[in-house]
């Protein structure tokens, strides 16, 4: 099984990211990205912030547009810019097709505070992708089980933990089946002592080979989790590595600087 | 005692045009102010301008005003100039004057959704029509019933204006029978009318806001 997953990932990068720049004002906050994620990676983005991690990851599935630079998922073009800077963007259908194929989960955890637990996960396959309600819950109460919140179908939002919450809201993106997860911070909002149960689920997806890109400053996850680490800082990359490379000896000064303030 | 039953026929009858008055211009002047609401946030720009341009002109002239306007100048516009009968030009008026207070009642709704439900929405693939329909709308029902309650009991209060056209409601009905007999009971009787009907209100929306309570945000 790897190897065919690794033959794929020759073929077809699941996420290509060339050269992505984008300024908010006079503040250029990406200064021309380029990343490629294979299909099972694990790709962990490190870095302080305001180094543009976050906004990264929001240029891939078109919460943010970009001002230049280009972005293929598993193959097809989500933006491109021609030689004159000037980019342009997939049709509106298209671009909605594309951007279905990646699940998101926020850092505010974003649930629908009006709709039970189970409502949440079942409502983007009922009216997206206009599934029948006998298909849909079996599999959103299987999801609920997997993140261990079977118990919790019927409860509001509100009444969940922060932690609980965000195992819902995991469930809920991968009520729609994508291809390619993006984390973004996933438990900086989390007391730290209900980070573990989220992270579990985390890792959980990934021993089942999802394509995850995570915003993170959880430095454990990074180098336990996931298949290379990616340090941001100031609006570039400053490198990406192997995470027993990077976390051991990183080749970058302001790397190391980054690594021991946060180790 | 017996002097008020005399003179509760005619009341009722006033109170019968009130509710009509009330009932109709509310039926249609709530989903019109969604609508208007709806473009007023949309990305038409020009639709948006012309919208906020049209609250300024209902809510910046007095709505007696506004009916006076449609009942007696209407006629003599040109194009769109139309005769009507003394209750349809009522109803036309208040429906334009409180769809411009109830828009900016939804927009305020609208507006208080955070971002983070519309991006949740957009990358689960739900459409902006699908957003609004599904998501937000939804909880802005639940935000916006304390000032659509207010807004909604003014209207009550309000329907006493259709006497410029000469129309027997409520208190046209009870000051007619106060310039009749010299005496100021129908008026008090008229007021014990009202805070019934605001009563019953009261209780409606207080009705909704608890069913909307099943969830906190």
């Amino acid at each position: 099984m790897p190897s065919t997953t690794n033959e794929l990932a020759n073929v077809t990068p699941m996420i290509v990211a060339r050269d992505i720049r984008k300024r908010f004002g006079v503040v250029e906050v990406l200064k021309g990205v380029s990343l490629e994620i294979a299909k099972g990676d694990v790709v962990a983005v490190i870095g302080p912030s305001g180094s543009g991690k976050s906004t990264f990851l929001r240029c891939l599935n078109h919460l943010e547009t970009v001002d230049a630079g280009e972005v293929l998922i598993a193959g097809e073009t989500l933006v491109s810019s021609d030689a004159a800077g000037v980019c342009r963007y997939a049709p509106d259908a298209e671009l909605r097709r594309i951007c279905r194929r990646m699940g998101m989960v926020f850092q505010h955890f974003n649930l629908f505070p009006h709709l039970t637990v189970l409502q949440n996960i079942i409502e983007a396959p009922l009216t997206v992708k206009g599934l029948a309600r006998d298909a849909v819950v079996p599999k959103a109460e299987e999801l609920l089980r997997k993140v261990g919140l079977f118990d919790k179908c019927d409860s509001y939002p509100a009444r969940l933990s922060g932690g609980q919450k965000q195992r819902v809201a995991i469930a809920r993106a991968l009520a729609m089946e994508p291809d390619i997860m993006l984390f973004d911070e996933p438990t900086s909002a989390l007391d730290p002592e209900l980070t573990g149960e989220v992270l579990r689920s985390m890792r959980q997806l990934a021993d089942e080979h999802m394509t995850m890109l995570v915003v993170t400053h959880e430095m454990a996850f990074a180098r336990e989790v996931s298949s290379s680490v990616v340090f941001m800082d100031a609006g570039e990359i400053v490198e990406a590595r192997a995470p027993a490379e990077m976390f051991s000896s990183p080749a970058h000064p302001r790397t190391q600087a980054f690594l021991e303030h946060m180790l | 005692m017996d002097y008020i039953i005399e003179i509760l026929g005619p009341l009722l009858q006033g109170t019968a045009v009130t509710l009509q008055v009330f009932l109709l211009t509310l039926l249609l002047s709530v989903p019109l102010g969604l609508g208007l609401a709806l473009v007023r946030v949309s990305r038409f720009h020009l639709a948006s301008a012309m919208v906020n341009g049209y609250i300024w002109l209902m809510r910046g002239t007095p709505l007696m005003l506004q009916m006076l306007f449609i009942y007696f100048a209407l006629p003599f516009v040109p194009v769109i100039g139309v005769r009507l009968p003394d209750f349809p030009a009522a109803i036309v008026a208040f429906v334009l004057n409180y769809a411009a207070y109830y828009a900016e009642i939804f927009r305020a709704g609208i507006q208080s959704i955070e971002r983070g439900q519309y991006e949740a929405a957009r990358v689960l693939g739900l459409s902006y029509g699908q957003t609004m329909r599904r998501i937000v709308l939804p909880q802005v029902v639940k935000r916006i019933l304390p000032p659509m309650s207010n807004e909604t009991i003014t209207l009550v209060k309000d329907t006493s204006l259709i006497y410029v056209l000469a129309m027997n409601d409520l208190l046209r009905a009870a000051r007619g029978i106060v310039q009749r007999d010299f005496t100021t009971m129908p008026f008090v009787v008229a007021a014990a009318f009202y805070l019934l009907m605001t009563l019953v209100l009261t209780w409606g929306f207080h009705y909704l806001e608890k069913r909307h309570a099943v969830y906190d945000e």
